[in-house]
């Protein structure tokens, strides 16, 4: 079984986890257009390379981050959400 | 075709038919040059040769012939889908392979021996009956059946009865089938060799020449093509394609993973699947059942098998029938596919003006093979999507008229 790191739990099994995809910048409600809104819900990445996305612990339902190559499957760090909020 | 069949039987000579030339050299210029050498792409050209006299037609693979997802699907055909557009368009589908050996003079075993699909829960059963109601509202051969139907059409089922995961029922469709993908393939292959089409192995496609809308030619390892039109049907890779062209398709690609069990005497004479253990079995012709279900649950590249959803595999189709407990496996794989955010197909335009698509094939691809060519090659003739198509086109994002068929697709196919 893969394993994935939780910044919380640590390493557990895969199959404890649940993906919710790329992390994509929320448009602005007020300033964004069909086309783009239509983007934004439909248009995820999808590039041969590393992705960030969002992974869940389903077990104690705590939400975190990742850093994770398309190809190779290989996980490349894991980090709590408070990091991408600093970011930006 | 009996005659034929009988001349050939009685002949001193029997000729091994060459099906398909060796990869000629690239010429400078194409009237169409189709990108992928799988069944869609090989179906496409076949109906512009025979049907719409475009013998100018290069096929572009970067393996070989129906090597990527044509050979990883597991073969289901139906047409019992959930919205009115999706149902009429697999239903010309279905009614194509019915006919399919008698157009490509080449047996592909088609077998339309019914699929049955199982619910588990209340839930479920609810969705079977509006299924069948627009099945049977656009005439195809689909209905709920109780708990008795089940087990008549399927008696060596473990229905679970008072259990988790009790048979309440299930959706017969009559005129779901099954087929050999290669057949289909290269009985397509062979046929629009023999009209003149060019098919190009180890060719891979590295980059689009385009100049306002229009794409002037494709770049190749093997050199650049000049082309009247390009169709993209590249399955698992068709979202890098249209980048390289600049289209950016609402694509995510996920691995899909199947297994087959040693050979067993015939036994299972339907096609079932359970939508709540997301398994579905089929035995094929040579007595081994085929086994699949969902993609995998996270986006990836990579057509690695996994244990965990190989075991998820096992667990589902042993507790469906328990007595194949004992039985091995013999081979698994997995593929990629490019699932779009409803479950339906993006065919038709691109925004650029002779770029045509067939793409989004997710998990439900196969059985689309003839009907997707036959339309696709309409539509390249005649500069046109037909209306038959027009629901799958790529603005219905832009626009927000879905084709929801996820209902409908996941793990039943």
């Amino acid at each position: 079984m893969k394993l994935l790191t939780c910044p919380m739990n640590g390493p557990r099994n895969i199959d404890e986890f649940q993906s919710f995809g790329p992390v994509r910048a929320r448009p602005d409600p007020n300033a964004t257009a069909d086309r783009d809104w239509s983007r934004h819900l439909f248009r995820a990445e999808n590039r041969k390379g590393i992705v960030v996305e969002w992974w869940r612990h389903v077990p104690s339902n705590y939400f975190f981050l990742a850093e994770r190559n398309l190809v190779s499957n290989e996980i490349i760090r894991t980090f709590d959400a408070s990091e991408l909020r600093d970011r930006a | 075709m009996p005659l034929r069949l009988l001349k050939y039987g009685l002949s001193r000579d029997y000729r091994v038919s060459g099906d398909i030339q060796a990869t000629p050299e690239l010429k400078p210029a194409y009237d169409v040059v189709i990108i992928g050498g799988g069944g869609h792409g090989l179906s496409c050209a076949h109906h512009l040769a025979k049907y719409h006299g475009i013998k100018s037609v290069a096929v572009l693979e970067k393996g070989y012939l129906a090597g990527g997802n044509t050979a990883r699907n597991t073969t289901t055909i139906r047409s019992n889908y959930i919205t009115p557009e999706g149902i009429a368009f697999y239903k010309e589908g279905v009614e194509l392979f019915e006919r399919l050996s008698q157009e490509l003079d080449f047996n592909v075993m088609f077998s339309q021996r019914g699929q049955l699909t199982l619910a588990h829960t209340e839930a479920t059963m609810r969705s079977f009956h509006m299924r069948a109601e627009m099945g049977k509202h656009m005439g195809t051969r689909t209905e709920v059946v109780d708990q008795k139907g089940v087990e008549e059409l399927c008696p060596l089922l473990n229905m679970d009865y008072g259990g988790p995961l009790e048979i309440l029922g299930g959706l017969w469709h009559a005129d779901g089938g099954t087929a050999r993908h290669d057949a289909v393939a290269w009985g397509y292959a062979a046929q629009a060799s023999r009209r003149g089409v060019e098919i190009h192995q180890r060719t891979e496609v590295q980059g689009f020449e385009v100049t306002g809308d229009r794409v002037l030619a494709v770049r190749t390892n093997r050199g650049r093509v000049a082309c009247g039109q390009v169709m993209i049907a590249t399955g698992g890779m068709n979202y890098d394609v249209a980048l390289m062209a600049g289209v950016e398709l609402p694509i995510r690609c996920y691995p899909l993973q199947a297994m087959v069990t040693q050979p067993l005497k015939p036994w299972l004479d339907t096609l079932v699947s359970s939508v709540s253990l997301h398994t579905y079995l089929v035995q094929s012709s040579r007595g081994e059942v085929v086994i699949g279900g969902g993609s995998d649950p996270y986006q990836l590249y990579s057509t690695r098998s996994t244990l965990d959803m190989k075991e998820h595999l096992a667990e589902g189709a042993v507790h469906l029938f328990p007595f194949l407990q004992g039985v091995r496996l013999l081979r698994q794989w997995a593929g990629i596919t490019d699932m779009t955010p409803d479950y339906s197909p993006i065919m038709g335009a691109s925004p650029l003006a002779n770029l045509w698509l067939d793409c989004g094939w997710g998990t439900w691809g196969f059985k689309a093979t003839p009907v997707a060519g036959k339309r696709m090659a309409q539509t390249i003739a005649e500069g046109r999507v037909p209306d038959i198509l027009k629901p799958f086109a790529l603005e219905r994002f832009d626009t927000f008229r879905l084709l929801n068929e996820m209902g409908a697709t996941a793990a039943s196919h």
